[in-house]
């Protein structure tokens, strides 16, 4: 057997005009959590809902568990589905809704019971067996959807936006919990979220989506560090971007120059992996904390450094937010922890230095 | 009188009282002539039925239970046995045309949604005794349908369907199908798709989906739907007047019967108070059934 | 999902060939040649000409068009008085009132035929096209006052509480605000009375006295002596009527929805 819990193959789903679905080829392992990420409108629930079979692909071909899911109805696939606001059964008490699945495939009448408990502590849901859902907390709502789909054992849960509707602090607790849940269970976890955050801390790779197509897939720190493209570096995350031109080429780096603040002809380092030509113009990624804020402009080793001003600064407990000036047009973000009382900090008008080592950057073509 | 516009207050939704708006007292005029040409007929209706007959017709203020006994009559029994057989199915067979039908609507594109409701709404609008003409122009000896069948050569001599009891029914589900299909639309349309897609990926065959999500979760739109064709067939007069045979009476031919030809006031007013007994009944099971299914409504 | 649209859509059209091939059936036939076969002879207007040379229908029309139009009138301006004065009620009052205005709409019509007939007899009021009249208002005050209050609850409260606030008084609110953003409803509401009465048989019944036939009533009496052709020319006529009706209130809709 294949190591692919699901494979896609060149995946395409019309909707009216729109290609909702492009060309999405994608291989998910047995037992990874595995995140799909985008903005609404991505396509993403549509990939999700053909996998579940609500959807039927207009071209392409999914697998799971090695077996083709062309013609297998959703109530023959081996997936169950947490839906977005869970979807849970009105008029079935939290119990009644469990068992549903169970007393779909005819699970004799005790297994049910032993397998509906089991379900429910581990979602670490009591004493609520006998409530409807609507008697539930968001949260409690939310634990059920889970446990719902947990209790048939499937080879893949799909989850649409599992956590869209708790409030801000349910939400954090749940990312750990659902993680932790999966690694328990070991069952592969297909989850679509439009929240970054939310799939970076739960995944264990992660595919952003944009238009229809697949635009990179791989762990959450391959997805941080070297974003494929621009819209990778935009939506996740925040990513400050320069824009210049190749003037010389070493073995591992190059220098460009960039239009910034009092000088024009500013250079700096940029990572080369031997894609780079003299003259080529290419924009050039630094995540905001990796900047360092410096009022003199002494240099260590080979980091990069440029003229900057504060124009805004925002205290926010654990760090300080600055809003740098860099040019005429350019303004850059930078986090700095807030370590202690003794540390330096900067107010709006502040004239200083951005420092970050050449390897922090990430470049893109135009 | 056609009741469509029962349809939307049957969502029963109470505003806000005190909020805003105009003097009360504009609904006293309305309130006055509804108690006027409403309840002091009803109430009339109600003290006659406890009166006596005159020798010939009219009423002897000399009160009693006697009309009530006289209803104990098997002849009684059977017409108010026949009515509520034949109203219970007609809702039935309403039911089971209604339902596809409404959730296919709920479930088609906005645009067609329109043009079915449009569709399903205009018999209300057409006139009923033409609807019912209708069935007598087909179903007769020599009418339509007999001639085709005729013609094909599926039957030798015309077969009676008119002036019968299925002749009834066919006429009774044809006039208040709408009234089902209404109410179940507004359910279906209720409906979270999202739940009847948690059924399926949970393993449920389309019949246990149905059965299972589908049907529970329509329950106020289902009941909604049989009250309102259970109540008027209840009382259906022009139907069975015109399409029943010799046999066919229901209660509402046995009022007009007692009224206008026997001239039994009284017996006719008893008959009437009991039919409405009836009604109201029923309208408080389906009230009491539907706010319990409130209670347990989801509201997402 | 997907195989089962194709059933779903199957049987929902033929509940709708259900509901109208016998009506279409009977218009078609209208313009049948033989009086007595139900077999295609010709096509012919001469059904449609006996109709016009009828004078006891044209006099079942007029009572017909004054009844529905004077009851529509009546039930139209008590409903709007209603459908305005209830909200003003505590929640509880304001229940009660609702049902017992609302009541008509589920009572047996016969019954209601019969205790409307009880009354004028009992007050020795001449049974005719009056008594035909109030009979109608009474059925149409609640139709009234649902169509209205289900536009009522839509509108914006607070487009009625700027007036108020622009210091305008209750009857400069009702008059400027309110009844302008109504109107749809109140015409649709009166319409729909309009073709309620215009097609009622059953109150019509009971209340009727010698020289007040309506034209359900003439049409009654004709389809109890027997099936005929100008039955069918009449009926096609009565349909279209209709449709006109419909066509004019979906305009109206139209109107109102551009409106808003």
């Amino acid at each position: 057997m294949s190591d692919w819990s699901i494979e896609t193959r060149d995946l395409v789903k019309r909707h009216g005009a729109t290609l909702a679905v492009d060309r999405v080829s994608l291989g998910i392992r047995r037992g990874e959590f595995f995140s799909i990420l985008g903005p609404s409108g991505a396509g993403k629930t549509s990939l999700l809902r053909m996998l579940a079979g609500f959807e039927r692909p207009d071209s392409g071909e999914i697998l799971i568990e090695a077996r083709a899911m062309a013609n297998v109805p959703p109530n023959r696939r081996p997936v169950n589905m947490v839906f977005q606001s869970y979807a849970l059964f009105p008029h079935l008490t939290v119990f009644e809704n469990v068992a549903f699945g169970l007393e779909m495939r005819q699970v004799p009448k005790r297994e049910i019971g032993a397998r509906v408990q089991d379900a429910l502590s581990m979602v670490k849901l009591s004493g609520v067996h006998d409530r409807l859902p609507t008697r539930l907390s968001g949260g409690e709502q939310q634990r059920v959807a889970l446990a719902r789909a947990l209790v048939n054992r499937p080879a893949v849960v799909l989850l649409d936006e599992p956590l869209a509707a708790l409030d801000q602090q349910l939400r954090q607790e749940m990312r750990t919990e659902l993680k932790a849940i999966q690694e328990q269970v070991g069952i592969t976890f297909v989850c679509v979220t439009h929240h970054q955050e939310e799939a970076l801390t739960m995944s264990d790779r992660v595919a952003v989506m944009n238009d229809g197509r697949v635009l990179q897939v791989g762990r959450p720190q391959d997805i941080y560090e070297t974003p494929s493209c621009l819209f990778v570096a935009r939506f996740i995350g925040v990513s400050n971007e320069l824009t210049g031109a190749v003037v010389a080429l070493e073995q591992e780096e190059a220098l460009i120059d960039v239009p910034v603040l009092g000088d024009p002809r500013q250079t700096v380092r940029v990572p080369n992996r031997g894609d780079l030509r003299a003259g080529s113009r290419l924009i050039l990624l630094v995540r905001p904390e990796r900047l360092h804020l410096s009022s003199d402009g002494h240099i260590t080793g080979d980091d990069n450094q440029l003229r900057a001003r504060i124009e805004k600064a925002f205290y926010s407990g654990s760090e300080t937010r600055y809003v740098l000036r860099l040019s005429q047009e350019v303004f850059w973000k930078a986090h700095v922890p807030n370590a202690g009382a003794d540390q330096k900090r900067f107010s709006p008008g502040d004239m200083l230095f951005v420092r970050w080592k050449p390897s922090e950057g990430v470049v893109l073509p135009t | 009188m056609n009741s469509v516009t029962s349809v939307p207050s049957l969502e029963g939704r109470a505003s806000d009282g005190g909020a805003g708006g105009y003097p009360a007292w504009l609904l006293g005029p309305g309130l006055a002539w509804t108690t006027l040409f409403f309840f002091l007929p009803l109430a009339l209706v109600l003290v006659i039925s406890f009166a006596a007959r005159g020798t010939y017709g009219g009423v002897v203020w000399r009160f009693g239970l006697m009309n009530y006994l006289d209803l104990l009559h098997p002849l009684y029994f059977r017409i108010f046995g026949q009515s509520m057989l034949f109203a219970g199915l007609t809702t039935a067979v309403c039911l089971v045309l209604g339902f596809p039908l409404a959730y296919y609507m709920a479930r088609t594109s906005p645009k067609w949604q329109g043009i079915w409701l449009l569709l399903v709404m205009i018999p209300f609008w057409t006139n009923f005794l033409v609807r019912t003409y209708a069935w007598m122009f087909i179903l007769r000896a020599e009418g339509l349908l007999n001639t085709l069948l005729m013609q094909a050569g599926v039957v030798e001599t015309p077969v009676e369907i008119l002036y019968s009891n299925t002749a009834v029914i066919i006429g009774l589900v044809y006039g208040y199908l709408p009234f089902m299909v209404l109410p179940l639309f507004v359910a279906v349309e209720r409906l979270d798709p999202r739940l009847i897609d948690a059924a399926w990926d949970l393993y449920a065959s389309p019949w246990s989906v149905f059965r299972r999500v589908i049907l529970p979760l329509t329950k106020p739109g289902v009941i909604a739907g049989c009250i309102l064709v259970l109540i008027p067939t209840l009382g259906a007069f022009i139907t069975p007047d015109l399409l029943g045979g010799a046999r066919t009476m229901m209660i509402g031919n046995l009022i007009q019967h007692e009224y206008l030809v026997v001239r039994d006031w009284p017996l006719g007013s008893a008959i009437s108070f009991v039919l409405m007994l009836v009604v109201v009944g029923a309208m408080a099971a389906f009230f009491r059934a539907e706010r319990r299914l409130r209670q347990n409504e989801v509201r997402p | 999902m997907i195989r089962r649209r194709a059933w779903l859509r199957r049987a929902s059209v033929g509940s709708l060939v259900f509901l109208y091939l016998p009506v279409a059936v009977l218009i078609a036939f209208s313009f049948n040649a033989s009086r007595l076969s139900a077999s295609w002879q010709g096509f012919t207007l001469k059904w449609y000409g006996v109709l016009v040379g009828d004078r006891a229908l044209l006099g079942a029309t007029w009572n017909s068009l004054f009844i529905a139009l004077v009851s529509t009138a009546i039930a139209t301006g008590l409903g709007l008085g209603v459908a305005l004065g209830i909200e003003r009620l505590p929640l509880r009052r304001q229940q009660v009132v609702e049902g017992a205005i609302l009541l008509p709409l589920v009572i047996p019509e016969v019954m209601m035929g019969v205790a409307l007939m009880l009354l004028f007899v009992m007050v020795k009021w001449p049974l005719g096209l009056w008594t035909i009249i109030l009979g109608h208002a009474t059925f149409n005050i609640p139709v009234v006052v649902v169509i209205i209050r289900a536009r009522l609850r839509k509108l914006d409260q607070r487009l009625e509480e700027a007036a108020y606030d622009l210091g305008a008084t209750v009857w400069q609110a009702l008059q400027r605000v309110t009844l302008p953003l109504l109107r749809p409803a109140i015409l649709g509401a009166a319409l729909m009375a309009f073709t309620i009465s215009f097609d009622d048989f059953i109150v019509t019944f009971f209340t009727a006295g010698p020289g007040s036939t309506t034209l359900p009533l003439k049409v009654y009496s004709m389809i109890k002596s027997g099936v005929s052709p100008e039955i069918n020319a009449l009926s096609a006529i009565l349909v279209l009527l209709s449709m006109g009706l419909i066509a004019l209130a979906l305009g109206m809709q139209r109107e109102a929805a551009t409106r808003n």
